[in-house]
């Protein structure tokens, strides 16, 4: 199968900046008692620096597998393919010394519930100590603690603080202590993986404004996992939708919200209950199994605008405005992965099939 | 697809009628360390629940939401006040007498795989309370019952579950078999406890569209807990907002989402992300830290500590110093903060309470000038509770002036708690913590 | 934001030190309504046969046994608060001073019993965990339940026969050959061989402690292996393990400082259980290799019907496990900092 096209340059960072991160065909596989879990199937896209990048899904959808797929963070049995390219230096298949030091320093991770994260018999500032002295072998304890204290205080945790044991800070705050451990080694992308889903509204609004000062203070290159619409709206520059382990639509914000190309990306929207929300809509069906996955488009059975062609050929993201790809066969261009023409029929066709309650 | 219900005014009686509802728990502490401490989870709740109408609690974690569903469905004992259902006072009767009324009052339970005995099958589980109450004399019956009320629910044909485990279903229909089962003995009331928190984004709709629908075919009335408004505008009537036990802001939905009178509820409209690419960027002021803990909850308005627009009769403490001066230690540079802290010693060391602060300070003199220089430029409005700056031997020692709990107000037809309304005295003529005579300003 | 006062070392073991007393006094108690609960004249039973009846009256009147029973159990706790552990019917010398006596071989005995069960059960534990399923692993765990549940003196007998009879490697009980002359200040050979430079006999000492101490050991490190084996594969497993990971510490700090700490803090509540275990067990190990310690004693003394002894002895006994468990507390306090709260 040939390589999905790469997304063109979003607003930010266009032009003369390189990207900071080029995905290219990204597979994650798991090994499950049932055979193997293809989680991420040749995921493909790239992120600018200063520009934050929303991966969009519901559960299943694998984009927390493609989170942890970009550090290689796979359990036992766990397979990874394709290309991750950091400031066009290659990471798959690379050593593990080169690997490890890429954790850290270069790509950091922010994971979803932070109360389990820190070793509960470490103070915090001994968490910093460690995360830098191994990378910088050569800072001593003093100054990592230094860099600690201030990592801590542009995340709002003041340094009379940071002697303390992790049990002894709230949700919101362990989650502000992570992402500053992912901060204080500069590193040039943050994949933050539902950073703020096990915290209040509040306190979410509150890490996401910090992770976006970040991103424009230090000009990383953001990557915000998510199943929050809104909080992508609102927060992130471009969007990735995902759909069982697929990309089916990218664009800038502006381009996917205002108008969606991928009638996933469209009942995706339309389900979302919001305050403005006037009436209520969901999506039939259920996603599908991943660990032997349906040829063809893998929306075709919960989708309202299918047609013959949907279930034999796998569409690949094509350009549908400038900057926006959907990979849905409704659009020239989907189709270049099959060796013949595919020709959708007049938009108005297909009849929504009763499908089961879910 | 289901269109927004025109707003209405409850028209219907009253079905239940909480006055000052009291439910504390009693933690940590034992036989041998001395009495623990006490979460005040729900502390003094007053309001009322008309038949026929979706109420909404909303709040955020901590906020005793889940408690206060609980307290009112006897799964969590009242430690005081009343629950006024038809001639019974809920919050009194033991479980005895308690348990003829449940087949009238029902809970829907956030996590479906949590709820539902993973050992029974699906028409066990459904049929369970109908043969509890003896609703139903045989298993034939129930069966019939059960299958009933799984179509009502949209699981059609009802042959296909009724002798299914739970793990053969999905997130949806899980959902759907709990809510069947809180129904089927035809209730009166039904709490709904995040009903639809733990399904995914696109069918959480069509849960929520059957909820709606049941409540007009079958005649129910709702009490809709959840942390999310956006949900909750949708779906209720009417609405109370709640921090820390407490109700900020109750009455009709409508005006709460349109006009919101506490800063509280302002700042979780606030916080809620729309998926609206236009409003990027757009400036707010968000309330600062976290919910603090229920067990000492803040003095006066207990909103005050993290609150944009709190002033000065809003309840400053020790404890607000102390947050302040370290919340200020975050952004002066590394020199400064060591300067000040070698002013200020170890926080931990100084004596905290409502009224006062005492400092140990190496030097009395140079603490106290720097508290007045700096109490002004401190982040929250701390300073303007500040009564006296002194001089104590080797002390300094920083006394508060005292605030009052807001009392509850009617504000734009809602009931309000707040001090932006005008500093109040209750009907009763009394504040919450009457303050010793010299200190009321 | 405030910061909660930060768990106190010293309240928390202010606070497991007052619990103590209510501890011990609670187990005094059981200990003494058992030993009444049996049936029978003790006196008689003791020397029934080779004194004549004035004589046990004499005897049982001076052992305070006529008296009402309150009045005895007041006695009792009373001599315990001022370390009188009582008088044998059979034995001239004080309880107090037999526990002198016998207790430093028990302590060295059951120290090393409980050196050996902590470090196999943390060694094949933790790299059986490490490399799960593996050779090591299922050969590790197989090795503990079967060691558990082998009875402590037929594997001693084993030990002997194999060790010491066949191989000629290992003395077959006592503490120390007959042949070495030594001073024993402190009654702990170890230490008295360090202490006096007496190096023959120290290593003579050791060379006997090495089998009884080996079979006792090993039968309680079944538990140990189990139990760092789990913790292990928890932690092993955990979020913070996973976060460290993606901050790029290597592999081998990961599992030495976050997983295999954290798996440890359990062990250190169940080495104070496992103690009581171990007393009982050197009690059997003592008998089996002819090691002059409490334990044997206490099995002679009952034999004897000597309950007097054996009240003291078990007295001590309760005493020490509850010192233990202080202790335990204490530690567990130290290495566990959400503990002080």
């Amino acid at each position: 199968m040939s390589a999905s096209t790469a997304p063109a340059p979003g607003p930010r960072g266009s032009g003369a900046a390189a990207p900071v991160l080029e995905v290219r065909d990204l597979s994650v596989a798991y090994g499950t008692p049932a055979g193997s879990l293809h989680a991420v199937d040749r995921i493909s896209f790239d992120l600018y620096p200063g520009e934050s990048l929303g991966v969009v899904g519901e559960s299943g959808c694998g984009k927390s597998s493609m989170g942890r797929g970009l550090l290689q963070l796979m359990p036992p049995g766990g397979d990874i393919g394709g290309s991750v390219k950091l400031a066009g230096e290659e990471l798959i298949g690379v050593d593990a010394a080169r690997l490890r030091r890429a954790r850290g320093e270069d790509l950091a991770l922010v994971f979803q519930e932070p109360m389990t994260r820190l070793d509960p018999l470490m103070r915090v500032s001994e968490h910093f100590v460690e995360a830098i002295r191994a990378h910088r072998p050569d800072v001593s304890k003093d100054d990592a603690e230094h860099m600690g204290r201030e990592a801590l205080a542009q995340m709002g945790i003041p340094p009379t603080r940071a002697r303390n044991y992790p049990h002894e800070f709230s949700g919101g705050m362990r989650q502000r202590i992570m992402i500053a451990l992912g901060i204080v080694l500069k590193p040039k992308v943050i994949v933050a993986d539902e950073p703020t889903t096990a915290l209040d509204v509040i306190v979410e609004a509150q890490i996401l404004d910090l992770l976006d000062r970040l991103r424009s203070d230090e000009n990383v290159g953001l990557i915000l996992i998510t199943h929050n619409l809104g909080t992508v709206a609102e927060t992130c520059d471009r969007v990735a939708v995902m759909y069982a382990g697929r990309i089916v639509e990218t664009g800038s914000v502006a381009q996917v919200f205002d108008d969606p190309k991928h009638p996933y990306t469209q009942g995706l929207l339309r389900s979302v209950i919001s305050i403005d929300t006037t009436e209520l809509s969901s999506i039939e069906g259920s996603p599908p199994d991943l660990v032997s996955p349906p040829r063809g488009c893998r929306f075709t059975p919960r989708c309202p605008e299918r047609f013959d062609a949907c279930p034999t050929v796998d569409p690949v993201l094509a350009e549908t405005n400038p900057g926006q790809h959907a990979a849905c066969l409704l659009y020239p261009g989907a189709d270049a992965g099959s060796p013949r023409t595919v020709v959708p029929p007049e938009r108005a066709a297909a009849q929504p099939h009763q499908g089961e309650t879910r | 697809m289901t269109a927004q219900p025109t707003p209405r005014e409850p028209s219907g009686d009253v079905l239940l009628d909480v006055r000052d509802l009291h439910t504390h728990f009693n933690v940590g502490g034992g036989v041998l360390s001395g009495g623990g401490d006490v979460v005040r989870a729900v502390d003094g709740v007053t309001f009322d629940v008309r038949r026929g109408e979706i109420f909404g609690l909303v709040g955020e974690s901590g906020s005793g939401k889940t408690t206060l569903g609980r307290t009112i469905l006897g799964l969590a004992p009242a430690t005081s006040g009343s629950i006024r259902y038809g001639d019974h006072d809920l919050a009194t009767l033991d479980e005895k007498r308690f348990r003829p009324l449940r087949r009238r009052l029902s809970m829907i339970f956030q996590d479906p795989n949590a709820s539902l005995n993973p050992a029974m099958t699906i028409a066990q589980g459904v049929g369970h309370p109908l043969r509890i109450h003896g609703i139903t004399s045989d298993r034939a019956a129930t069966r019939a019952k059960v299958a009933e009320m799984l179509e009502r629910c949209g699981l059609a044909p009802a042959e296909r579950f009724l002798d299914q485990y739970p793990e053969d279903l999905s997130g949806g229909q899980k959902q759907r078999v709990v809510i069947a089962r809180a129904l089927v003995t035809e209730p009166d009331l039904v709490v709904a406890d995040e009903p639809v928190a733990a399904l995914d984004m696109s069918i959480r709709a069509k849960v929520l569209e059957l909820m709606m629908d049941l409540k007009d075919e079958l005649g129910l009335t709702y009490l809709y807990i959840t942390h999310d408004l956006s949900s909750g505008k949708f779906v209720c009537d009417r609405m109370a907002i709640m921090y820390l036990g407490q109700m900020v802001e109750w009455g009709d939905a409508e005006g709460i989402y349109d006009d919101p009178q506490h800063p509280y509820t302002r700042a979780l409209l606030d916080a809620i992300p729309l998926p609206d690419p236009s409003r990027k960027g757009r400036d707010r002021q968000l309330p600062r830290g976290e919910i603090p803990d229920a067990v000492e909850p803040p003095a006066g308005c207990r909103f005050h500590p993290r609150c944009p627009a709190a002033f000065e009769p809003c309840g400053w403490e020790g404890r607000d110093l102390v947050d302040a001066i370290e919340e200020r230690w975050t952004s002066v540079g590394e020199d400064v903060f060591e300067r000040e802290l070698a002013l200020v010693g170890d926080l931990q060391k100084a004596a905290v309470g409502r009224d006062e602060i005492r400092f140990p300070a190496a030097d009395a003199g140079a603490l106290r000038s720097w508290l007045e220089d700096v109490g002004p430029q401190l982040p929250a409005a701390v300073a303007s509770g500040i009564d006296t700056v002194e001089e104590d031997g080797s002390d300094v020692v920083v006394r508060f002036r005292w605030g009052p709990e807001p009392g509850q107000q009617d504000v734009a037809g809602r009931r309000v708690a707040c001090h932006l309304h005008g500093v109040v005295v209750r009907p009763d003529g009394d504040h919450v913590g009457t303050p010793p005579a010299d200190r009321v300003s | 934001m405030a910061a909660p006062s930060s768990g106190s070392l010293r309240s928390y073991i202010l606070g497991r030190l007052a619990f103590a007393p209510v501890f011990l006094f609670l187990l005094l108690t059981m200990l003494f309504i058992l030993l009444r609960v049996a049936p029978g004249d003790p006196v008689a039973a003791a020397l029934g046969d080779r004194v004549s009846a004035e004589q046990l009256d004499i005897r049982r009147e001076a052992a305070g046994l006529n008296d009402p029973l309150l009045v005895q159990y007041g006695r009792y706790l009373g001599n315990v608060v001022q370390g009188d552990l009582g008088t044998p019917i059979t034995d001239p010398r004080s309880v107090t001073q037999i526990v002198a006596d016998l207790f430093p071989a028990t302590f060295e005995l059951t120290m090393f019993a409980m050196i050996v069960a902590v470090l196999v059960g943390i060694i094949v534990g933790a790299l059986g965990a490490r490399h799960r399923d593996g050779l090591f692993d299922v050969g590790g765990r197989l090795f503990g339940i079967l060691i558990y549940a082998a009875p402590v003196f037929w594997l001693g007998i084993l030990a002997q026969l194999l060790f010491a009879n066949r191989w000629g490697l290992f003395p077959t009980g006592n503490r120390v050959s007959a042949r070495i002359t030594f001073d024993d200040p402190t009654g702990f050979y170890l230490l008295d061989g360090i202490l006096t430079g007496n190096s023959q006999l120290f290593w003579n000492a050791l060379e006997h402690l090495v089998l009884p101490g080996m079979t006792l050991g090993l039968v309680i490190s079944g538990v140990f292996i189990r139990m760092v084996r789990v913790n292990m594969l928890q932690t092993l497993r955990s979020d913070y393990v996973e976060a460290a990971m993606a901050r790029g510490i290597p592999e081998r700090k990961v599992v030495f400082r976050h997983a295999f700490r954290n798996a440890l803090v359990p062990v250190v509540t169940i080495m104070g259980l496992q103690f009581a275990l171990l007393l009982g067990g050197a009690i059997l190990t003592e008998t089996t290799f002819s090691w002059p310690g409490l334990g044997q004693a206490l099995v002679e003394y009952i034999n004897t019907r000597d309950y007097a002894a054996v009240q003291g002895i078990v007295t001590f006994f309760a005493i020490l496990v509850v010192a233990v468990s202080l202790l335990i507390d204490i530690i567990n306090g130290l290495v566990d900092p959400r503990v002080r709260y």
